[in-house]
């Protein structure tokens, strides 16, 4: 955190100021671990492991916080018998399909809910990246579960989570992640002793979590740890995720995803959405409890915004204008789609993915394979400079002359120079004002945009054809002002709030829309940050003026809610758990909620309200059921639905891996997206044999002094020599053991490519013992490329794709490699070196990636597999591979 | 006739022996290194603010410091020291892992000896005598050589400690400030807050203040010729602002403040670390009683001195002027007299 979010770590610096005792843990001692009281190495990849751990010990000591999770979360609830966990099917769940590597997913329900429940295509939901939805959604459970509160049901969740996690001992942890016993226990101690009545935890965690191919399930473990210690929607608990961006929070809410539209509602897909009333009710799900029952006057809205007067009642709100998914179209399926000669254009808005994202080999290789390619950004990036000078112009890949893809660059105004909101991780939107004029040809992404669509009309305005109604009828009339015709960003903020299409009186709250046309929208989770014609992410009123929630600063979604699902932060009684940790409470003689954030509750809601039999949406939630997103109002220590890849986290080994799983015959995640394309290798990783051709771990992280892809930062004097070379770091042992010199060069190879650095010897990279074994890990930055002020490898050459199935993130946290000093081959010599290396591990022609490592698979299928009665199974349409070869377990 | 008198050594308010009238509070910054997260925002902002010119793209090996050294291009640095040794109630970081013995020794020899062009003289000299910076690291008993033995196969003992310490420095602004006292343009001069600023447009780059400084803190542009160092934002502190790196810093290990202030702050600050466990913790340029009568910008340091880089006992340079030049006035007056008494009538 001190590495990579310097300005926040205050915060944690004040808390330590104040006793607080910080512990980090993390393959290499950064600069968070010199402050740090207590430093635990861990191997990379190994999280669940660790949290794993964490959960037995809790469990075993039954050190949770009873009540909580007894009123609170689902470890009451009754699960299918059907269920076979883990433990029986050696690290498969019930419902394993290994010809399409994914899961049905009806053997995971509640008991009495199999056939209501469940997917019975996760393997469209993975293409999909479905598991994105559920960001502020419940997935659909049955409306009524059996439940024993005395958590003795051999099948009630709390059992099962027990026996799920009995093997992730002390001793476990320390053969998985090569983490002594006493600092485990010290960390679990820790944890749990800070939680309860009177203490919170709150965990952070950022991209080191997301970036692996078990990322979401990373996420369910810390979220079960907090949930069984009663550290959620209480003060100083959570879980917050330290994004990687500026408002990478806000681009999920109003999304750059291509499989969401603004508010998490789902982009329609061509096959299970063809009519406006299906896609609707895929979102609401009739019958169900929560709120997003009233999911129909959200996406009703959206379109009223998007299509003004056009969309009516009679044409379903120009639903029919709305683009569909056919399968995965994600990042990495679109590079491969440009590399198969696919995609005509693509643009590039502050990206880098010539050195940012995963194989940036893949990612370049497919930019020189466009009709034209647009890059807006501040400075010219590799990505706009890969057909002159990236590696594949010295190897021949890339010929110049020859290279077909026009580049057009576009020069874009920096944060200062334009104006609107960011998102941070709190979900607190903030105003942020124009401070000075962007320079020469330098525009906002509003002005581009907004022009754009401007001009494309004026084009399009003759057309008759029926394909360009979409964009013809589109409500398109932002007011403009200065001499660049800036579009307002006020005006987008009014939009995104939504008003009355009659008055144009901007809402105060989503509870106002309505399902008739008769309100607009843009994203019903923001609704309100435009109340009364205000700005209210404007607001600015110092923390020493107004109470230590301080709700008025800036806004948060939704509702402006501080701290989301804050019921829980009283007792099912609705008292305060503690005079400490008081937040919202019930006041019985004003019969409402109140407290010091705005209740995320219904307020007049009594805590003894049970709803009526047969009762549906909102209706339905009893007075204690904090979490009113769920479908059954409780937190999930057991997800038996939005998951793809199981109901509870089982550690796998990375995709790349030196070390047996020990804990399972199942290797790596059975679910993982794989592209399995001889563009696309993977090393070898146990029960495959050759691993010793790639004996390292390597992991990859920021520094402080640079910024991603090294765009802001490589291109400023200032920034770029504080940390002016491309290095990695690695452990005074491994420099023995393959003879590498401080300063020296040394290279780093993959199956992919192998990239130069200079070599750091430090003591802050250590070998751990895994099993028998001491396992080395080398750290590199990934900030560099072949352009700016200072150039030198991209260690995003080194990884392949290969992805979370649940919201398809590349795991670019670890992988394996080898180190050998001096520098890589160039030119055409590299592509031999690299093809050698190939060869010896086994993994050149005709090889193929294989994912069950089991012979359980066909037990996991006959358990919970497809049945009679789930006979729509498998129609969904979008086989998105587009034969780029499923699991060839 | 204490309003002009100019003193060289002892405690004194250096505003108002410089002839100020009734001057402002003496300014100055603490820096706090035990809450020093080593973010360098302190070297961008100082950059930013004042101008100053880029210091070369050097990787420098010396842990994640590529700045060096104070130079005439950079007016704050932030040195990183690995070690394997302990600091405060920290636990061992590699207790119990399969590890060898510490290289921290044999990487801050080779960092001891990098050579980088700074575009400044005598801008970031290399180490002549590079074994002493592998003995601050480790200690005489490491020297990382190689060993027979396999790694993984040693005992948990070898490499258990690990610290790593950072620290930002800066001009320390001295009560006594060798480099004004020989600055014969009057370029360098003491402003009504106490701190010591160049002033660009007089300095002639004759280079006398570069030697006089105990610290090595004031450097010469090359190509420039001129001497240039940090002024604590004289141009901010002036218009009631904080210095541009006091104001980057995200958790206040930079403070600036009267420096009465901070000194009963940075008091306390050791006493809290102290009853922490933190026993190391001990301030460096806080006492009016030093050789240079105590400095403007003074620091909370976690080890000796000298494990920063930092001189253990700085004298003011001109300490020793007054006596010089009264040795050397007796000298005179001896020789003139001799030379009197040689023509005298003598007896004949």
């Amino acid at each position: 955190m001190a590495e990579a979010h310097p300005v926040g770590f205050q915060w944690v610096m004040e808390a330590k100021a104040r006793g607080a005792k910080l512990i980090h843990v993390d393959p290499r001692f950064t600069r968070t671990s010199a402050m740090a009281d207590v430093y635990v190495p861990i191997r990379a990849g190994t999280d669940i492991a660790f949290l794993g751990g964490i959960v037995n010990y809790i469990l075993e000591n039954e050190l949770d916080f009873r009540e909580y999770v007894v009123a609170y979360t689902n470890a009451a609830t009754i699960v299918s018998d059907e269920y076979r966990d883990t433990e029986e099917l050696d690290g498969l769940f019930s419902g394993y399909d290994p010809d399409t590597a994914s899961y049905e997913t009806s053997s995971w329900q509640y008991r009495g809910s199999e056939r209501d429940g469940g997917s019975h295509d996760t393997g469209t939901e993975r293409d999909t990246a479905a598991g994105l939805r559920h960001e502020s959604h419940g997935p659909p459970v049955g409306p009524d579960v059996m439940r024993d509160e005395t958590l003795r049901h051999p099948r009630c969740v709390y059992q099962i989570l027990k026996r799920h996690y009995a093997r992730y001992t002390p001793e476990m942890v320390e053969r998985v992640c090569g983490i002594p016993r006493e600092k485990f226990e010290e960390v679990a101690r820790a944890w749990t002793e800070n939680s309860g009545r009177e203490r919170t935890t709150a965990l952070v965690y950022s991209v080191g979590w997301t970036q692996h191919t078990v990322g979401v399930q990373y996420i369910r473990t810390g979220a079960i740890i907090q949930l069984l210690l009663g550290n959620v929607g209480r003060p100083g608990g959570g879980i917050i995720a330290l994004r990687g961006h500026a408002s990478i929070q806000g681009s999920t809410d109003v999304p750059t995803l291509f499989n969401l539209l603004p508010g998490y509602l789902p982009m329609p897909h061509h096959a299970n959405h063809d009519t406006f009333e299906k896609w609707v009710d895929s979102i609401r799900h009739p019958g169900q409890k929560g709120f997003w029952n009233n999911a129909r006057s959200y996406a009703v809205s959206l379109l009223k915004s998007y299509w003004g007067d056009s969309a009516t009642p009679e044409n379903d709100f120009c639903y029919g204008h709305m683009p569909r998914m056919t399968g995965d179209h994600g990042t990495y399926q679109t590079v491969l789609n440009m590399i198969d000669g696919k995609v005509k254009g693509y643009f590039l808005l502050g990206q880098n993915p010539a050195v940012g994202s995963a194989h940036a080999r893949a990612q370049r290789l497919g930019l020189a394979n466009l009709d034209f390619l647009v890059v807006r950004d501040l400075f010219l990036i590799e990505s706009a400079t890969f057909w002159q000078n990236s590696p594949e112009i010295e190897t021949g890949e890339i010929v110049p002359e020859e290279c077909r893809t026009e580049v057009f660059f576009l020069p874009a105004a920096s944060h200062v120079e334009k104006e609107g909101t960011f998102t941070q991780t709190q979900r607190l939107l903030q105003w942020r004002e124009k401070a000075v004029e962007p320079p020469g040809d330098a525009r906002s992404e509003l002005w581009f945009f907004y022009h754009l669509g401007r001009i494309l009309r004026d084009r399009l305005s003759s057309s008759r054809l029926p394909r360009d109604r979409a964009i013809l009828e589109l409500k398109w009339d932002y007011p403009t002002h200065g001499p660049n015709a800036e579009p307002s960003a006020e005006a987008v903020l009014r939009e995104i709030n939504g008003y009355e299409w009659a008055t144009g009186r901007p809402l105060s709250s989503y509870a106002e829309m309505k399902d008739d046309g008769s309100t607009t929208g843009g994203c019903w989770i923001y609704c309100g940050v435009y109340k009364d014609g205000v700005n209210q992410a404007a607001r600015r009123k110092p923390g020493r003026e107004q109470n230590w929630v301080a709700g008025e600063w800036g806004w948060a979604w939704p509702a402006d809610r501080r701290l989301l699902y804050n019921r829980a932060s009283a007792d099912p009684q609705g008292r305060p758990w503690s005079e400490r940790k008081a937040y919202v409470w019930w006041d019985a003689e004003a019969g409402r909620w109140t407290g010091h954030d705005v209740p995320d509750f219904e307020p007049t809601k009594p805590p003894d309200y049970r709803p009526p039999e047969g009762a549906s949406g909102v209706e339905a939630l009893a007075g204690d059921d904090p979490f009113i997103m769920q479908g059954d109002g409780k937190g999930w220590l057991y997800a038996p639905a939005g998951g793809v890849d199981g109901p509870l986290p089982t550690h796998y080994e990375p995709a790349e891996s030196p070390v047996r799983n020990p804990l399972y015959g199942q290797q790596a995640n059975p679910a993982r997206k794989i592209y399995d394309r001889p563009d696309n290798p993977m090393n070898p990783s146990p029960p495959h044999p050759h691993t010793e051709v790639f004996p390292y771990i390597f992991t990859i992280a920021r520094l402080t002094e640079h910024h991603t892809a090294g765009g802001m930062s490589r291109n400023v004097r200032h920034l770029a020599e504080l940390q002016p070379e491309m290095f990695m770091e690695v452990s005074p042992e491994l420099a023995r053991e393959r003879g590498l010199s401080h300063l020296g060069w040394a290279h780093v190879v993959t199956s992919r490519s192998a990239i130069d650095a200079k070599v750091l010897v430090t003591d802050r990279v250590a070998p751990l013992r895994i099993e028998d074994r001491v396992i080395h890990q080398i750290w590199l930055p990934y900030h560099w490329g072949y352009q700016g002020l200072t150039r030198g490898g991209s260690a995003n050459d080194l990884f392949g794709i290969v992805l979370d199935p649940n919201v398809l993130i590349q795991e670019s946290k670890v992988g394996t490699c080898d180190v050998r000093a001096g520098r890589r081959p160039i030119g055409a010599a590299l592509l031999e070196y690299v093809a050698d290396y190939r060869r010896r591990a086994g993994i050149a022609d005709n090889y193929h990636q294989r994912v069950v490592t089991t012979d359980t698979a066909e037990s996991a299928r006959a358990a919970g597999g497809p049945s009679p009665e789930s006979g729509t199974a498998g129609e969904a349409g979008g086989t998105g591979g587009d034969g780029t070869g499923e699991g060839q377990g | 006739m204490s309003t002009a008198h100019e003193k060289l050594a002892g405690p004194v308010d250096p505003a108002t022996d410089a002839g100020y009238v009734e001057p402002p509070p003496r300014m100055g910054f603490f820096t706090d290194t035990s809450v020093c997260i080593g973010c360098k925002a302190c070297e961008v902002a100082c950059k930013e603010w004042n101008l100053v010119p880029e210091s070369g793209y050097d990787l420098l090996g010396m842990s994640y410091d590529n700045t060096g050294a104070l130079t005439a291009n950079s007016w704050r640095h932030v040195a990183f020291v690995e070690q394997p040794r302990r600091t405060g109630a920290h636990e061992a970081p590699y207790a119990q892992s399969p590890t060898g013995p510490p290289v921290s020794p044999v990487t801050a020899e080779i960092g001891a000896i990098t050579r980088a062009d700074t575009g400044t003289k005598p801008g970031l000299p290399t180490s002549t005598e590079p074994g002493a910076a592998a003995r601050m690291a480790g200690g005489p008993e490491f020297l990382g050589m190689p060993s027979a033995s396999l790694p993984g196969q040693r005992g948990p003992e070898e490499r258990g400690e690990l610290r790593w310490l950072m620290m930002s420095d800066v001009c320390k602004h001295c009560t006594h400030a060798a480099c004004l006292d020989v600055c014969p343009t009057g370029s360098l001069f003491r402003t009504e807050f106490g701190t010591v600023v160049v002033q660009e447009d007089i300095c002639n780059g004759c280079g006398y203040c570069i030697p006089a400084c105990p610290y090595g803190v004031i450097d010469q542009r090359r190509g420039d010729g001129r001497a240039w160092k940090c002024t604590l934002c004289y141009d901010r502190i002036g218009a009631g602002r904080t210095p541009a790196c006091a104001q980057a810093c995200p958790t206040e290990s930079i403070q600036y403040g009267q420096l009465e202030h901070l000194r009963q702050r940075a008091a306390a600050r050791v006493e809290q670390l102290h009853a922490a466990g933190v026993t190391e913790a001990r301030l460096y340029g806080h006492d009016p009683d030093d050789g240079v009568g105590g400095d403007g910008a003074f620091f909370l340091l976690l080890d000796d001195p000298e494990v920063y880089g930092l001189p253990p006992d700085p004298v003011v340079t001109t300490r020793d002027l007054p006596s010089m030049w009264r040795w050397a006035g007796a000298a005179a007056l001896a020789m003139a007299t001799a030379a009197v008494v040689a023509f005298l009538p003598g007896p004949l």
